[in-house]
């Protein structure tokens, strides 16, 4: 193990470090924990400049204030309407090439995996003209249908890389052994590899999810009004309107940031697997 | 064919109602109602789930009746894909996806680079200028600005990684409540770069925010980051670093878990410590974890739009722009629909990115094929 492990320090060493974690914490969430006292530090607190004491007291009104006087209710409901049914056609469609790409031998097997690679990486910004039009010649523009297939497509090739290096570590000879006993492909894919594919799709929805939650980009080119606006276009559009409303600003950037959390936190395991695919050999 | 039932009046009509029927589920689709889009995605699940079953059914059922009129047509395709299967089993399963991708993605790469040899407001006639974009954007000051924010961006955002690495290191340990710590150092990644970026402008505030009083108590004069031409970039990247040195930083405690326990025994054993035992020991079998963490850190750099968007808008004067914010301003803005224009600005930023990207690939083609 490197480091070395902290037991086998001094006792002056260790209690150092037991102080150190907690202070080393509190330094780089320092940001953030100012963001959450300012969501509940009621306007004259600010008016007054008291900007960083305690506040005189918690002020929860501000949420109520951001519900009540923003569309941020819609805002919340409109991404989890874009997420859910991205992270389904996402995993659904991955899972199927993850299958062909991992199984089947055949000549532009690697060309093609390599296309889906390649394509996940390519700067948002060369998609954008041709996308929009797309968009708008499907007449969905500024309508759930025209985010949600985007996204669809473009996950699908990050999530291609990850079910087809899941599926490539499952044991071989399980399909060799159901294609000896004449079980179909489309049964092999369906009641074989599927069932073994569990935390690779919790893994993959967990991520996908907060992918998408986050998307600023495609949300400010595709949608525009609040009617269909996820969050965190909904937050920009907030944020030029509340002019030194820190604490409102303050409130909604929690209520945006709690889903992906809440996600985070009650997933933990799958979330870290799935990103730190490949980082071991 | 099956037969409608009814009378002919009604059997003529039948594919005028299916016509109709079709434009209602169209425009009920098309409109931003959170009902019914719900209420369609249900609906339309709920079709392919039962018609696949019915179709598969039905299937079947021919299959076993000689005196159908599809019987032989039947018999013959599950024949042709007794034999054929395992050819065609791979293409019919990257059918959709593959069509997806090529559709959103694959295709509208080389969309944009025809589309950056026009001069094109978005709406009215296309007119074919050749590269006079590119000729342009020789000249453009504000192309030198950008370019120059984003080697800053590609240069510093390599901190993540030592970064990182050393956050990772001083997590490594077994004792009570560190899983907790861990998952609270990450927190950063998980949260939208949209809340990072007004977390950050709050911590940068003129006047009240946290950094500006310290600097003022430090130096008797405040600075305000965001407004300073010559700090603006520096301040977002170091935003932009937040989230991504958590990134690396999970991206390596993975790793660090994985270094095999006896080979770092045995250089103990011969007298490796600190930084020698990290250089020759660690490092070398942190390789794996260092590649992805360079490659989401060089993706990471240059797809900086949120950031700058959120904080400062590519201001002050336009200052703090990026290739990819520049773009965006160009072809979809208050600045006019420079369609051509911006996307010649995107082809330059894809050919970047494919210089790296074409290095990742080549890395992985090479570990893919040896296997």
């Amino acid at each position: 193990m490197f480091p070395r492990p902290i037991q086998q320090a001094s006792p002056g060493f260790q209690w150092m470090y037991r102080v150190a974690l907690p202070i080393a914490l509190f330094v780089w969430l320092f940001p953030l924990l100012g963001v959450a006292l300012t969501s509940v530090r009621p306007a004259s607190d600010l008016a007054q400049g008291n900007y960083f004491g305690i506040p005189s007291y918690l002020a929860f009104e501000n949420y109520a204030d951001v519900f009540r006087n923003t569309p941020m209710g819609r805002y919340i409901l409109n991404s989890f309407i874009v997420t859910i049914p991205t992270v389904i056609g996402a995993v659904a469609l991955s899972l199927m090439t993850g299958f062909a790409l991992a199984i089947y031998r055949f000549r532009s097997n690697l060309i093609l995996f390599f296309l889906f690679v390649a394509g996940n990486f390519v700067p948002f910004q060369i998609l954008m003209v041709p996308v929009r039009d797309l968009t708008l010649s499907f007449g969905m523009y500024n309508t759930y249908w025209g985010l949600i297939l985007f996204h669809i497509a473009f996950q699908t090739g990050f999530c291609t890389l990850f079910m087809r290096n899941f599926i490539k570590a499952l044991p071989f000879e399980l399909i060799e052994a159901a294609r000896v006993e004449g079980v179909s492909e489309m049964r092999i894919f369906w009641y074989i590899v599927l069932p073994l594919m569990r935390p690779a799709i919790a893994a993959l929805s967990v991520l996908i999810f907060t992918f998408i939650w986050n998307d600023f980009f495609w949300a400010t080119v595709l949608t525009t009004s609040p009617q269909t606006q996820p969050i965190t276009a909904g937050l920009s559009s907030l944020n030029g309107q509340w002019v030194a409303a820190w604490h409102l600003v303050s409130a909604g950037s929690i209520l945006a940031a709690l889903p992906p959390v809440a996600m985070f936190f009650l997933m933990q395991k799958h979330f870290i697997a799935g990103l730190t695919l490949g980082a071991v050999k | 064919m099956p037969r409608i039932p009814g009378r002919p009046v009604a059997r003529a009509l039948f594919p005028l109602v299916l016509v109709a029927l079709l434009v209602w589920i169209a425009q009920w689709v098309l409109s931003a109602d959170i009902a019914r889009s719900v209420t369609l995605g249900a609906v339309a699940g709920g079709l392919l789930v039962y018609g696949s079953a019915a179709l598969s059914a039905a299937w079947r059922r021919v299959s076993h009746q000689p005196g159908h009129p599809l019987y032989p047509a039947v018999i013959a395709i599950g024949r042709y894909w007794k034999a054929n299967q395992r050819r065609l089993a791979p293409w019919l399963f990257l059918a959709p996806g593959c069509l997806m991708f090529a559709v959103y993605v694959i295709i509208p790469i080389f969309q944009s680079i025809w589309i950056s040899f026009f001069d094109w407001d978005g709406l009215g006639e296309a007119r074919w200028i050749g590269t006079a974009n590119y000729a342009e954007m020789a000249t453009d000051p504000n192309m030198v600005t950008s370019f120059r924010n984003n080697i800053l961006w590609l240069v510093l955002y390599m901190l993540a990684l030592p970064a990182g690495l050393l956050i990772a290191i001083f997590l490594n340990q077994t004792i009570r409540g560190i899983r907790l710590y861990k998952s609270l150092f990450f927190f950063p990644f998980v949260i939208s770069q949209v809340v990072v970026g007004l977390i950050f402008s709050w911590f940068y505030a003129p006047g009240f925010g946290l950094l500006y009083k310290v600097i003022e108590a430090v130096t008797g004069q405040g600075i305000a980051i965001l407004a300073d031409p010559n700090l603006v970039t520096f301040g977002i990247i170091a935003a932009g670093l937040w989230p991504q040195i958590a990134y690396v930083m999970i991206l390596y405690l993975t790793g660090l878990n994985n270094v095999a326990p006896d080979q770092v025994e045995a250089a103990r054993l011969d007298g490796a410590k600190g930084w020698r035992m990290l250089w020759y020991v660690i490092l070398p079998q942190l390789r794996p974890a260092t590649f992805i963490a360079v490659v989401v850190t060089v993706i990471g750099a240059l797809r900086s739009f949120d950031l700058v968007s959120i904080m400062t808008a590519g201001g002050p004067f336009g200052s703090s722009r990026v290739l990819s914010y520049y773009m965006y301003e160009q072809a979809l803005s208050e600045y006019g629909y420079r369609m051509g224009y911006g996307a010649a600005i995107a082809v330059v930023l894809f050919a970047i990115m494919m210089i790296f990207i074409s290095g990742f690939i080549w890395k992985m083609w090479r570990d893919e094929t040896e296997r």
